[in-house]
């Protein structure tokens, strides 16, 4: 140990990311690790940083270890622990002074490299693996585990909680328990054996997660799902949504098969492509089954034209958006939030979409089953807009809940009694006065509630018509409607201030964390702001008085153009002046310190012009 | 606009077992142009259910976008329609049937709605064997947009604009064979004794049941020198021999030659009765129709009547085991599996 700078010296409160090569089986090792803090009372939010790739490219794996329970990206790496020669170049540089650096030194590290700020710490991982494995695969595999191993002992971990969690995750493959306890025992032993353990960063046993559960959101998406009633499933694989239905279909084998029959109470289709696959999910819920499908930001703009039908035919749809990094194919294992503005308004003429915004996996569960609820009742597109980082990560959360005495809300639908009793049907006769008509399954009645539903204009009784003033008056009942949508959508999720303060922030989704966090150290500096998550499009009344209510407002999203900014002032007619951004696209979860830090360069009397402006002066633009 | 057949009907009008005249199987009256040969097959369709004895609300009706996928408009009135997207008719009617096993599919499409922007949907919901009714109404060419060549015109076709078709055709019966389908027809709008049955026959049919129409348009490829004319069906029309269909209710009185006729009986309990013209020709053997699909073409003849059909097709429900109950009768007794097992799968979470 040769550190120039004093080493960071932390208690439950660090950054630790793991440098792998893909396609090794790091991930599982990588995992047991996190899942052993969480046991131990520690608060973790692990987070893979993968290329579009299956075997061979640099992978990483990020490790926030938070006692206070910061849960979003904190940025900057105190212990880097390296296993790909490929980026050690870059992972060396990337620790912070003070911090660690674990590498297999069975191989002497390049001198070049070498850091006088950092420590070094070397084990010798191949040498280890070749003298105590023949098997070239459980070289690979278990290398992994010996590392975590010497975690164990270098961070102070509870060896008992970790050899449990290997009973636990090899349940039924008991065969495999032993040896991977005795991996770990390997790297444990070397550990204590050649270092002074713990280290200067180390965690101790807590009780900071309660009930808490660690779970990823396209698992809870999927379960969310088959609580919420979802019958067919239409999809086409996408990274980053493709664990959406996979989850769906884990648990609909399970609790969704007759033991007796053997038959299922639900049906998975994949289809040849998005273009199919929402076809498919409109064909069913038209036909009065719950449907979904999920799809990433390519999916979106393939299924754009089926979403104008849907809206304009009312047919209601669930359709999950886990983003990625666009456009194009962009970056499809990278996150963003880079879709609002085209599932917002997707499709030509003039349509408007129900977007939903979770932040949690507790609230994918909450949201997916609500999506059901809310499309067959607002007889519309609800678009669930999650991202890859919430989606394909474990995320802490609030366990999931349901209630046994709800039952599902179907809608404005008519039974053939219902029919019986009424003079004629109207399929698009605005009955209520709330903007959203009856509508009636095929196969309902004999005689009464057939109807032709088409994505040319038809009067209200669903008879086809190119007359002007039908047209238009079925868009302004549509317009209507959307004004009752506000009041099923969720509200928005108010911070408050401890102080009175004319600053607002406003975020959602996945940057729902870090902005709570980087909150955090503004107060501590002085500066207080008032906090909103929004969590649906359209936007309530709430969310317009909260922007009325301040001076000045920051939107904090993962993407480049500012589209939830525009989104606000196209819906509400506020001026660029009072929406400040705050961004991050370049395909990493927005940290604590990127939002400090933009919001501190854009705080009133500040003089440094945000990017976008800056950008368009060097350009040679007005500004 | 839509108009309304007048609600008048002669009162003797022939009943069904259920008691409906055939005037409960129609729709508005057309806007196509008159003579179009698109109306003349929903003509057949409205018989060929009305015969069946189906109730008319236990039939859905889907299309695309076309002169075709308009005539949905013009028959079963009763029934449920959805005139989709262009070319996505498949997959809305497999997400239809999906949702409820137990009505009647018919899906309507043409042939520009299927052989160029659906071409995918078409070949992918004949190999997955959706159980239903797939109608091509293929004429050659685009009417809506007035006249342009559509990807089954033959090639050197010539339609009104006078210009022979460059491009090989795309034979869309051809193409359901290679790709898996367990029903192939073929026939001509103008040949109701042909056409009727063929479409009770795949009403029948458990799977997915393709019928191509050559139906012609009489304002853009009626022409002397179009392949999809009136005048060139009639002339070149050879069929693989006669189907009569008998519904599972009644019983077969007409006696037939015994060496030239062959009795199937199909899902329903219902019988074809096929009539050969050709010995070398077997509807059983999928490769047999491949081979006459290909001489008929290499001759300029339009092979019509069934092609092919397997007597052992499963479909997509069966492929997928779905409950009997039809998955929207469904509700969150069935469906959701309640707190407690939520309980389980969050302790396995910590």
């Amino acid at each position: 140990m040769n550190a120039s700078v004093a080493p960071i010296s932390a208690v439950n409160d660090f950054v630790i990311k793991f440098a792998n090569v893909n396609g090794t089986g790091s991930a599982s090792a990588n995992n047991l690790f996190a899942k052993a803090l969480f046991r131990m009372g520690l608060p973790v939010s692990p987070k893979n940083i993968f290329p579009s790739n299956i075997q061979g490219l640099p992978t990483w794996y990020e490790v926030r270890v938070s006692e206070k329970g910061y849960l979003g990206r904190r940025g900057g790496v105190d212990i880097m622990l390296s296993v790909n020669p490929q980026s050690m170049a870059d992972d060396i540089r990337e620790v912070e002074p003070g911090g660690y650096f674990i590498y297999d030194n069975t191989k002497a590290l390049d001198l070049r490299l070498h850091r006088a700020d950092i420590t070094f710490i070397g084990i010798p991982l191949t040498a280890i693996c070749n003298e105590q494995y023949k098997d070239p695969r459980q070289r690979q595999l278990f290398k992994n585990v010996i590392y975590v191993g010497a975690l164990a002992a270098l961070l102070d971990m509870d060896f008992k909680v970790l050899s449990g969690l290997v009973s636990d995750q090899f349940k039924g493959k008991e065969k495999l328990i032993l040896p991977n306890i005795a991996a770990l025992e390997l790297g444990h032993q070397y550990a204590k054996e050649h270092f002074n353990c713990p280290i200067s960063i180390r965690v101790e046993t807590r009780d900071a997660v309660g009930d808490s559960i660690l779970l990823d959101g396209n698992t809870a998406l999927g379960l969310g799902a088959v609580y919420g009633g979802a019958t067919v499933a239409a999809w086409y694989p996408i990274t980053p949504s493709t664990s959406v239905v996979d989850a769906f279909d884990k648990y609909a084998k399970r609790m969704r098969i007759n033991a007796g029959t053997g038959e299922h109470n639900y049906a998975i289709v994949q289809a040849e492509d998005e273009l199919a696959a929402i076809g498919m999910v409109i064909g069913a819920s038209w036909n009065g089954a719950r449907a979904f499908t999920a799809t990433s930001g390519p999916g979106i703009s393939l299924m754009s034209e089926f979403l104008g039908l849907a809206y304009f035919a009312e047919i209601p749809t669930v359709l999950i958006d886990v983003q990625r990094a666009g456009p194009s194919t962009g970056m499809p294992t990278r996150t963003q939030q880079s879709d609002v503005l085209s599932a917002a308004y997707a499709s030509h003429g003039d349509t408007k979409q129900v977007l939903l915004f979770p932040s949690s996996p507790a609230e994918c569960f909450e949201f997916a089953a609500d999506c059901f609820d809310l499309a067959e009742r607002l007889q519309t597109p609800i678009i669930l807009m999650t991202d890859l980082d919430l989606g394909m990560n474990d995320n802490m959360s609030p366990p999931l809940k349901w209630d046994d005495n709800r039952t599902y809300d179907r809608g404005k639908v008519l039974s053939a009694e219902d029919l019986d009793a009424m003079e004629r049907f109207g399929r698009y006769l605005d009955v209520d006065g709330d903007a959203i008509c009856y509508r009636t399954y095929p196969g309902t009645h004999p005689t009464k509630g057939a109807f032709f539903t088409r994505g040319t204009s038809r009067d209200e009784y669903a008879i086809y018509t190119e007359r002007g003033e039908e047209y238009e008056k079925n868009m302004l009942r549509l317009m209507r409607k959307w004004e009752t949508i506000k009041e099923y959508v969720p509200e928005p999720i108010m911070v408050p201030a401890s102080q009175p303060t004319d600053l607002g922030v406003i975020f959602y989704g996945t940057s729902e964390a870090s902005t709570l966090e980087a909150l955090d150290y503004l107060a501590d500096e002085g500066v207080n702001i008032d906090g909103m998550r929004v969590r649906s499009f359209p936007f309530n009344d709430d969310v317009e008085a909260f922007i009325e209510q301040h001076d000045r407002v920051f939107v904090v999203e993962q993407n480049r153009d500012a589209q939830l900014r525009t989104l606000l002032m196209a819906e509400f007619e506020f001026g660029p002046d009072k929406l400040k951004s705050v961004l991050c696209f370049d395909g990493t979860p927005i940290s604590a310190r990127n939002i400090r830090k933009q919001i501190k360069q854009q705080l009133p009397g500040s003089n440094v012009t945000p990017f976008q402006r800056r950008f368009r002066r060097a350009q040679g633009g007005a500004a | 606009m839509s108009y309304q057949i007048p609600k008048f009907r002669h009162p003797e009008l022939p009943k069904n077992q259920l008691g409906y005249t055939k005037a409960d199987y129609e729709g508005s009256i057309s806007t196509l142009c008159a003579g179009c040969g698109h109306d003349s097959i929903s003509g057949a369709i409205i018989k060929a259910v009305h015969e069946l004895s189906i109730e008319p609300h236990k039939i859905a009706k889907l299309s695309g976008i076309g002169c075709s996928s308009k005539s949905p408009t013009y028959f079963l009135g009763k029934s449920h329609g959805f005139n989709s997207v262009h070319g996505r008719m498949p997959s809305v009617v497999t997400g239809a049937a999906m949702a409820n096993r137990d009505l009647l599919y018919m899906g309507v499409s043409g042939d520009g709605d299927t052989a160029s922007i659906g071409l995918g949907q078409y070949g992918h919901v004949a190999r997955r064997n959706l159980n239903m009714v797939y109608i091509v109404m293929n004429n050659g060419c685009y009417g809506l947009t007035k006249g342009q060549d559509s990807a089954t015109a033959d090639e050197g076709s010539v339609s009104k604009k006078g210009e022979a078709n460059p491009f090989s055709a795309i034979d869309l019966p051809a193409i359901a064979l290679q790709i898996g389908a367990t029903f192939v027809a073929r026939s001509f709008s103008g040949d109701k004794e042909q056409l009727v049955p063929l479409i009770k026959a795949a009403i029948s049919h458990r799977g997915f049941a393709l019928i191509d129409v050559v139906s012609p348009c009489v304002t853009f490829n009626n022409t002397p020198g179009s392949t999809k004319s009136y005048e060139y069906a009639r002339e070149h029309m050879e069929a693989t021999g006669t189907v009569d269909f008998v519904p599972m209710h009644e019983e077969i009185t007409t006696k037939y030659d015994p060496g030239k006729t062959r009795d199937v009986t199909m899902h329903d309990g219902s019988v074809i009765r096929l009539k050969k013209v050709d010995d070398s020709f077997d509807p059983f053997d999928r490769l047999s129709a491949i081979t006459a699909l290909e001489k008929s073409r290499e001759s300029g003849q339009i092979l019509t009547g069934l092609l092919y059909m397997d007597k052992h097709s499963r479909d997509l429900h069966e492929a997928l085991q779905t409950s009997r109950t039809p998955l929207n009768q469904m509700n969150e007794h069935e469906l959701c599996p309640g707190s407690k097992v939520l309980e389980q799968i969050n302790q396995s979470l910590r």
